[in-house]
C-alpha cells in the first residue's frame, strides 16, 4: 500500500484561494450505462438424453447491443455470482470496411474468485476496463461472456447486474494539481517600470514583520536609535552587513 | 480489477474526506499559519519552506500516522462504488445471518427488562448520582443484588449460530469433500494453509530472534546482552520517533515490557489528546445520569470473570469505569459505518448503546489493565483495539479475521496436520472446535499467563489479524496431542486442556508453523 508522505489540505495566511487536491475522473458518474438486451444464459450441458446431462460448469451470456448503433465501450461492470473466470468475446464491425462482423477475445480466463471452491470474489464487484481489454472495444456489436465455474461446489453460477458504458471523449483534464503550484502561477509580470521588484519588497516586508513580532515580544525601554536609510540600499532594509547589531534584542543601526 | 492509479487516486479522495475537519487538521493548519512568522521561511520557497518545517517539528508524522490509521480501517474503493453494505460484507447470506442474529440478542435483552420489571434505561436520581460520583473510583465495592440478571447469551451459544450457518448456494448433496463433513463449520471461506503462513509469518521462523523466549535469563549473559540492546535501543527510536509502521513492524517480534504501552498506543493511534480525555469525562457523566439495564450485565460480567481470576481482580473498578463509559459510546458506531458488521445495538430513550455485552467480555479490557493505569487513557486504547480486532471475534461476517474464518482455519489445521488426533476425537464423539472456541473468542485473554497473553496480542498488532489465535489453538492441540490421544470421553479431554497457564505461546507457534512436517 502506498503510504502518502503529505496531503495537507489548508488556506494560506495571505488569503490566496483554498486550493484542493484535483483528480483525474476517468468515468464521470453521470455516463448512463447502455441499454441493451440480455439473453438468456445459455449452461453448456453435457450428455445427450435430458436425464443424462450433467453440468459443464460453462455458461454463455450474450448481449445485445443496439441493432444499428455499435458501440466503443469504456468499461463493463457487473455483480459476480459464483463465477470464477469470465472470457470477453466482442463481435465487432468496422464501419468502414464493408466486411462482415469479425468476433475477436477481449479477456480471456479473467478469474473473479481467487480459488473457485472457495467464497473470495464469489459476490464482489467487478468492472472492465478498455484498458485491459486485448484489442480496441470499439463498434461492438455483440458481447459474449463465457463464465466458467469449474466447482462442484456451487449449486448455479452467474453474472448480475451487467451494465456497458460508452467511451466518451474525456474534457481537457484538470491535471493533478499540487495545491501549492497555484500560489506561484504569477508568470507574467505587470509593467513596473521603476518600482522595486515586488519579490524583494514582500520578502523585506516579512522580515519586518517578523521583527514586529519579536519586538512585541522582546518589550524594553532602551531607546531604538534613529535609523538611516544608508545609501548603498536603495530602499529600507532590516538588516544586512553594514548594520551593527547590538548583543541584545534591541538592534541599533548604523550612521 | 481496477487499474491501480484510479484505485489509488480514489483511496487519497476518501482519506482526505476523512481527515479534512478532523483536529489533526485543524492542528496542522494553525502549526502552518504559525511558521509563517519564522525568518527561514520564505515567500518564493513557500511550499518547500512550510513542508520542511512541517517535517522536522513532527507533525508529518503526525499526519502520516493518522493516514497510517485510515488505511487500516479503509477498505479498498471499488469502481463503480458498490453499496455500503457490500463493502461491509460482501456475502449476501453472511448479512442477513449476522442481523438476524443481532436482532436475537436484541429480542433477549428486551424479554429480560420485561422479565424482571427493569427498565431499559433510567434516570438516576440525585442522590444516587451524588453518591456514584463520589464512588467512582472503587465501583468494585459496590455489592448489588445481581443475582437475577444472567448474561445475554454465552460465546456456545453463538458457536451453535456459527455451526448452522450455510451458504444457500453451496451443494452438500454429494460428499464432495469428506473434510467439510469431519469439522462443525460448513461455510467454505478462504483460510491459509502452513506454507502461505510461513511466508506471512516469516519474522516468526525459529532463526529470528523473539522477545520473551531469547532475552530469557537462561541465555549467556554476552549473547542476551547485545540482542536485547538491540531490541531495545531500536524499540526506543521507534518511540522517539512516533512512527506508528515502524511499531508495528517491530510488534512482530513482540515488544520489550517496559515500552510495550508506548507501542501498542503508537500503533492504534490512540493518543491521549484533551478532546479524548474530554470525550472520556463526557461518557462518564452519562454513566452517572442514567443507568442502563446493560450496566447491571456489566456488573455481572466482571464478577463472574474477571474479579475470579487472579490476574485481574485487582483491576476491578478500571473495569467498570472503562466498561460503563463503552457501553455508551456512540463514536464506536461511527466507525462501523464504514467497516463490516456492525455489532448489536439499541436505542434506549433515545440514546444508542453502542455494544451489548456477553458472557466473557470484560476480558477483553482486563489485560490492558496492566498496561496503561490512567482511565482515558486505557479507554481509548481499549476501545480502537476493540473496533480493530475484537468485535470481529462476536460477529458474523467473512472477513479473513473473523471469528467464523478462524473457527474454520483451526479445524482445517487439524485436519490437515493432525488427521490423526482430528479422527480420535471425532471417534468418542468430541469436536475439537467446541474445545478450542471458548479460548478463540477472547483471543486467549483469561487462559494464558499475562506476560504470554501480552506476546500473542504483540503479534496480533504487528499483523494487524487475529489468525494467529487461530494458529495457536491448533498448535495448542499439537502440543498435547500426545495425551489427548489416550483419552477416551469429552470431560477428559477437556480435562487435558483445561489449564494453558503454563504454556509459552512464541515456541509452540513456531514450532507448528517452522517445524511442522510437510
Amino acid at each position: 500500500m502506498a503510504v502518502i508522505t503529505s496531503c495537507c489540505v489548508w488556506q494560506t495566511g495571505h488569503s490566496l484561494q483554498t486550493s484542493h487536491l484535483f483528480f483525474q475522473t476517468m468515468t464521470p458518474d453521470d455516463t448512463k450505462p447502455v441499454n441493451f438486451t440480455v439473453k438468456a444464459p445459455v449452461y453448456l450441458q453435457i450428455g445427450d438424453t435430458k436425464a443424462d446431462t450433467a453440468h459443464s460448469g460453462v455458461c454463455v451470456v450474450d448481449v445485445n447491443l443496439p441493432f444499428g448503433k455499435p458501440v466503443n465501450i469504456e468499461e463493463v461492470t457487473f455483480k459476480n455470482y459464483y463465477t470464477a473466470y469470465v472470457t470477453v468475446r466482442l463481435l465487432r464491425r468496422n464501419p468502414e470496411q464493408e466486411a462482415p462482423a469479425k468476433w475477436c477475445t477481449a479477456l480471456r480466463d479473467l478469474p473473479l474468485m481467487d480459488n473457485p471452491h472457495t467464497e473470495r470474489g464469489s459476490q464482489d464487484y467487478y468492472t472492465i476496463h478498455r484498458t485491459q481489454m486485448q484489442v480496441e472495444p470499439d463498434h461492438v456489436v455483440c458481447v459474449r461472456l463465457i463464465l466458467r465455474q469449474p466447482s462442484l461446489a456451487w449449486l448455479t453460477f452467474s453474472l448480475e447486474d451487467i451494465k456497458i458504458f460508452p467511451h466518451t471523449e474525456p474534457d481537457p483534464e484538470k491535471e493533478v494539481s499540487d495545491w501549492l503550484s497555484d500560489l506561484t502561477l504569477i508568470d507574467q509580470h505587470p509593467d513596473l517600470e521603476g518600482l522595486p521588484d515586488p519579490q524583494t519588497v514582500s520578502s523585506s516586508i516579512q522580515q519586518m514583520w517578523a521583527l514586529t513580532e519579536v519586538m512585541q515580544t522582546n518589550q524594553t525601554t532602551a531607546s531604538i536609535g534613529r535609523f538611516d536609510v544608508s545609501e548603498t540600499h536603495s530602499q529600507p532594509h532590516l538588516s544586512c552587513n553594514e548594520c551593527v547589531h547590538d548583543g541584545g534584542d534591541v538592534m541599533k543601526f548604523g550612521r | 480489477m481496477m487499474d491501480e492509479g484510479i484505485e489509488l487516486s480514489l483511496t487519497i479522495a476518501q482519506i482526505i474526506q476523512r481527515l479534512r475537519g478532523s483536529h489533526l487538521h485543524s492542528q496542522i493548519e494553525r502549526q502552518a499559519k504559525e511558521c509563517l512568522h519564522q525568518p527561514d521561511v520564505k515567500l518564493e520557497s513557500l511550499k518547500e519552506d512550510v513542508r520542511s518545517f512541517l517535517k522536522t517539528s513532527g507533525w508529518e508524522r503526525k499526519l502520516q500516522n493518522a493516514v497510517y490509521r485510515e488505511l487500516h480501517i479503509q477498505l479498498p474503493p471499488r469502481h463503480p462504488p458498490a453499496p455500503p453494505e457490500h463493502l461491509k460484507e460482501p456475502l449476501a447470506y453472511m448479512r442477513k445471518a449476522q442481523a438476524s442474529w443481532e436482532k436475537r440478542v436484541l429480542k433477549s435483552l428486551n424479554s429480560m427488562s420485561t422479565e424482571l420489571g427493569v427498565p431499559l434505561a433510567h434516570m438516576r436520581p440525585a442522590a444516587e448520582q451524588k453518591e456514584l460520583t463520589n464512588k467512582w473510583n472503587e465501583m468494585g465495592t459496590d455489592e448489588p443484588d445481581l443475582s437475577r440478571f444472567r448474561p445475554v447469551y454465552a460465546p456456545k451459544d453463538f458457536l451453535e449460530v456459527l455451526i448452522g450457518l450455510r451458504n444457500p448456494n453451496h451443494d452438500s448433496s454429494e460428499d464432495i469433500s469428506a473434510r467439510s463433513h469431519w469439522g462443525l463449520i460448513q461455510v467454505p471461506l478462504n483460510v491459509r494453509d502452513i506454507p502461505h503462513l510461513r511466508e506471512a509469518y516469516s519474522e516468526l521462523n525459529l532463526t529470528s530472534g523473539q522477545m520473551g523466549i531469547d532475552d530469557h535469563a537462561l541465555i549467556h549473559p554476552a549473547v542476551l546482552c547485545t540482542h536485547s540492546l538491540f531490541c531495545l535501543h531500536l524499540s526506543c527510536v521507534v518511540v522517539m520517533e512516533e512512527d506508528s509502521a515502524a511499531a508495528q513492524q517491530y510488534s512482530r517480534q513482540g515488544c520489550p515490557t517496559g515500552l510495550r504501552a508506548d507501542l501498542w498506543a503508537l500503533i492504534l493511534n490512540a493518543t491521549n489528546q484533551p478532546q479524548d480525555v474530554m470525550h472520556y469525562e463526557q461518557l462518564k457523566a452519562g454513566v452517572i445520569q442514567h443507568n442502563l439495564l446493560v450496566d447491571n450485565l456489566i456488573y455481572k460480567d466482571v464478577k463472574l470473570t474477571a474479579s475470579n481470576d487472579d490476574y485481574y481482580f485487582v483491576f476491578e473498578d478500571f473495569l467498570y469505569q472503562v466498561l460503563l463509559c463503552f457501553s455508551r459510546d456512540t463514536a464506536v458506531l461511527e466507525h462501523f459505518k464504514y467497516n463490516s458488521a456492525t455489532p448489536p445495538k439499541s436505542y434506549i430513550q433515545g440514546e444508542i448503546i453502542s455494544v451489548i455485552p456477553f458472557h466473557g467480555f470484560s476480558m477483553y479490557v482486563a489485560p490492558l489493565c496492566f498496561l496503561y493505569n490512567e482511565p482515558s487513557k486505557l479507554y481509548n486504547v481499549f476501545r480502537e483495539m476493540y473496533i480493530r480486532y475484537f468485535f470481529r471475534l462476536h460477529s458474523i461476517s467473512s472477513h479473513p479475521s473473523g471469528i467464523l474464518s478462524l473457527c474454520l482455519q483451526f479445524e482445517r489445521l487439524l485436519q490437515t496436520h493432525l488427521p490423526q488426533l482430528f479422527y480420535h476425537l471425532r471417534q468418542i464423539g468430541v469436536q475439537p472446535l467446541r474445545l478450542a472456541f471458548k479460548w478463540m473468542v477472547r483471543a486467549f485473554s483469561g487462559y494464558l499467563s499475562t506476560d504470554q497473553l501480552l506476546l500473542l496480542w504483540d503479534r496480533i498488532l504487528g499483523y494487524d489479524s487475529l489468525e494467529v489465535v487461530a494458529v495457536l489453538a491448533a498448535a495448542v492441540f499439537a502440543f498435547r496431542a500426545e495425551n489427548l490421544m489416550e483419552v477416551t470421553s469429552l470431560a477428559s479431554a477437556e480435562a487435558v486442556l483445561a489449564d494453558l497457564s503454563t504454556l509459552k505461546v512464541m515456541p509452540l507457534i513456531q514450532v507448528f508453523l517452522f517445524a511442522t512436517a510437510m
